[in-house]
């Protein structure tokens, strides 16, 4: 098939999918925080607060932009276009299954592969630093300025330990393309073991993938690094003067960041889309037992719903998982969604992690921040690549 | 009537033009800028101009030192925006202006 | 169908972009206008390397050139808050003497570029793959690893010098 044909194919319905992710991803947050404070959490617009993000885009669309009074109008508007588009492209590198035939087509799952891929997404997380720094500048207030130094200054003190824990497990894998990262990780040890990074004899990455999963922490400024939008004690940040579609523009772009981040740690470390076991252990039937687990919780619930629509939605919901277990149970499909179940699970597990510890931790001190940055995070990061320079070196 | 048809390969002296191009704005800024920081900037401009022609010569012959050349060139520019940074903080804290024709006396 | 000329035009578009921005940092009193041009001097140049097939080179620029010193530029003239420079009173002699003396380097150096390297040879996207980030480091490790030792030294001298100079108010 004509090559730019099939990549306008493959975008739109990446950019489709990756944007219903980005609005609903804010819901599951809100509706995972709620239930770790045990509350409901949003409930209002359609059942369980489905709806939510609807009516999110709506109020933020129709809200009035207002640029304040003396400020740099140019690189006010410039900031949250730049962060958001910087965002949302580095998911071009991600690849989220394997190759495969589509109607005679064959084609791999991911738009691109690079053999810079992980320099790409580092690149652009670099140039991110300007959507920041510039967004605080260009508002005429001390207390975007000031978040804006803060943000800037924190993302580039945790690029440092991101990268060296980026380089430890290509040390293993020799490739900076994600796809072929993806496949050095395929295969199992005595036959049960996968090959990921963090399992890879000779030197299991686990302490890279902790170190990296701290510094994307950092680098997506959330809970406990969220010092740009302490909003409590140091009055936001670098979005302090943004409104309607600036502030919405910020937002997506860090709930992207997370998405794009996550993704990038299950390539490197957890072997993207191979399955934990062999297929021949039953690997396959992972999905349909998880789906049917899900409809099962469902249905009891539904059978004592404690509010008005629980008696129907609880249900409803059910059955629609019950149907995508099916789904999974066809045979001719199954080499297209298990792997992509796969992706998605870990994924979905790191994302989950990052609302959970949310939930959990409270807030560094800025100036703890930096140390943790500087005297603990970053020699750990050197250590960790030394060790495993030695080890790759000797074995 | 001269052809203005667009030829299917880009010649290689159109890259090192484009060097020189800027090459010669980065000596202008030098020159006539009268901001320290700017004037610092001009002197990044006229490395990324070498730069250029390091990585156009690489592919000329047909070999990665050029590559290499613009690398070393990259970590010196690195460690000079350091020094000269920390150097810019610093006459800014002693004399509170940027313009460089104010920093003209050796005493302070 | 003739076939679109893609590699021109690409580097018709890409060298508008850079001289543009390059003309700008020129031009511009604010600093910050200054410095987002040379970024935007830096990106297109990293995709002109990609053109000539620098994969690690272009990505190495963007990383170090574009997203670690000048975000430093940044930080400095947002901490010190520079402002514009003063407009010009009068046109100074470095102007008038100037502009003419570099337009007569510009030619001089066109002249002999044009002169000397034959028109034949072309640049096509894909006619060199060296660039790759293996070759690099194949090249650093073994022929010039010596010079690359030698940069780390340089790069722990300027960030004592830096922490020195930056210092200096704290004793």
């Amino acid at each position: 098939m004509n090559f730019f044909l099939l990549s306008l194919i493959k975008t739109a319905i990446v950019t489709f999918a990756l944007l219903t992710l980005l609005a609903y991803l804010q819901l599951v947050e809100r509706k995972v925080l709620a239930h770790i404070q045990l509350r409901p959490g949003p409930y209002r617009v359609g059942p369980h607060g489905f709806f939510q993000p609807l009516a999110d885009v709506i109020k933020l669309v129709t809200k009035e932009g207002v640029i304040p009074p003396g400020a740099n109008k140019f690189f006010y508007l410039l900031a949250p276009v730049l962060g958001v588009a910087l965002a949302l492209t580095a998911i071009v590198v991600i690849p989220f299954g394997p190759e495969v035939e589509i109607f005679g087509v064959k084609t791999a799952m991911g738009l691109t592969d690079l053999n810079i891929g992980i320099l790409f997404i580092l690149a652009l997380s670099s140039i991110g630093v300007y959507a920041i720094a510039l967004g605080g500048w260009a508002s005429p207030s001390k207390y975007s300025l000031l978040g804006g130094l803060r943000g800037s200054a924190q993302m580039i003190s945790y690029e440092l330990p991101m990268a060296l824990a980026i380089v430890a497990p290509l040390l293993m894998l020799n490739t900076l393309s994600l796809r072929e990262m993806v496949d050095g990780q395929a295969g199992f040890y005595f036959g049960f073991i996968p090959k990921w990074s963090i399992f890879a004899a000779p030197a299991p990455q686990i302490f890279s993938f902790i170190i990296f999963l701290i510094a994307v922490f950092a680098e997506t400024n959330r809970v406990p690094f969220d010092l740009p939008e302490a909003e409590a004690e140091l009055v936001a940040g670098f979005h302090t003067e943004y409104s309607s579609m600036g502030f919405a523009s910020f937002f997506m772009a860090e709930y992207c960041n997370i998405v794009t981040v996550c993704c990038v740690a299950t390539v490197l470390f957890l072997g993207g889309w191979h399955p934990l076991w062999p297929a021949e252990y039953g690997s396959n039937y992972v999905a349909p037992l998880v789906f049917l687990i899900a409809a099962g919780i469902l249905f009891y619930h539904g059978r004592q719903g404690l509010r008005r629509w629980d008696k129907v939605s609880f249900p409803a919901t059910g059955v629609v998982f019950v149907l995508l277990a099916a789904l999974f149970l066809v045979p001719v499909l199954q080499p297209y969604i298990v792997p992509l179940f796969w992706f998605a699970a870990k994924a979905g597990t790191i994302i989950f992690v990052f609302i959970w510890i949310r939930g959990t931790l409270p807030r560094f001190r800025y100036d703890q921040l930096m140390r943790f940055a500087w005297t603990f995070l970053f020699p750990l990061a050197v250590l960790n690549l030394l060790i495993t320079a030695l080890v790759v070196a000797l074995v | 009537m001269p052809d203005f048809s667009l030829p299917a390969a880009v010649p290689i002296s159109w890259y090192l033009i484009l060097s020189a191009v800027l090459f010669t704005l980065g000596i202008a800024g030098f020159l006539l800028r009268r901001s320290i920081i700017t004037v610092f900037m001009s002197i990044e401009l006229m490395l990324n101009a070498v730069n250029l022609t390091f990585v156009t010569f690489s592919y000329k012959l047909k070999a990665v030192d050029g590559h290499i050349f613009t690398f070393f060139v990259m970590v010196v520019a690195a460690a000079e925006a350091a020094v000269g940074l920390a150097i810019i903080l610093t006459v800014f804290r002693n004399r509170s202006t940027l313009e460089i024709d104010e920093v003209n006396s050796l005493k302070l | 169908m003739p076939s679109i000329p893609l590699d021109a035009i690409l580097f018709l578009v890409l060298a508008a972009i850079a001289v543009g921005s390059a003309i700008n940092l020129v031009v511009q009193t604010h600093p910050i206008n200054s410095a987002l041009s040379l970024v935007g001097v830096m990106i297109s140049l990293a995709v002109l390397y990609l053109l000539l097939g620098g994969e690690f080179i272009a990505a190495v620029q963007v990383i170090v050139y574009a997203g670690a010193i000048m975000v430093l530029f940044v930080f400095v003239i947002m901490l010190l808050n520079a402002g514009a420079e003063r407009p010009r009173t009068r046109l100074s002699f470095s102007v008038a003497a100037g502009v003419p003396v570099l337009l007569a380097f510009l030619s001089a150096a066109a002249y002999f570029i044009l002169k000397k390297v034959p028109p034949a040879e072309g640049v096509t996207f894909g006619g060199f793959t060296g660039g790759s980030p293996r070759a690099v480091g194949e090249a650093l490790f073994t022929r010039y690893l010596l010079p690359f030792e030698v940069t780390s030294i340089l790069i722990l001298i300027a960030i004592i010098g830096a922490i020195v100079l930056a210092m200096k108010e704290i004793d």
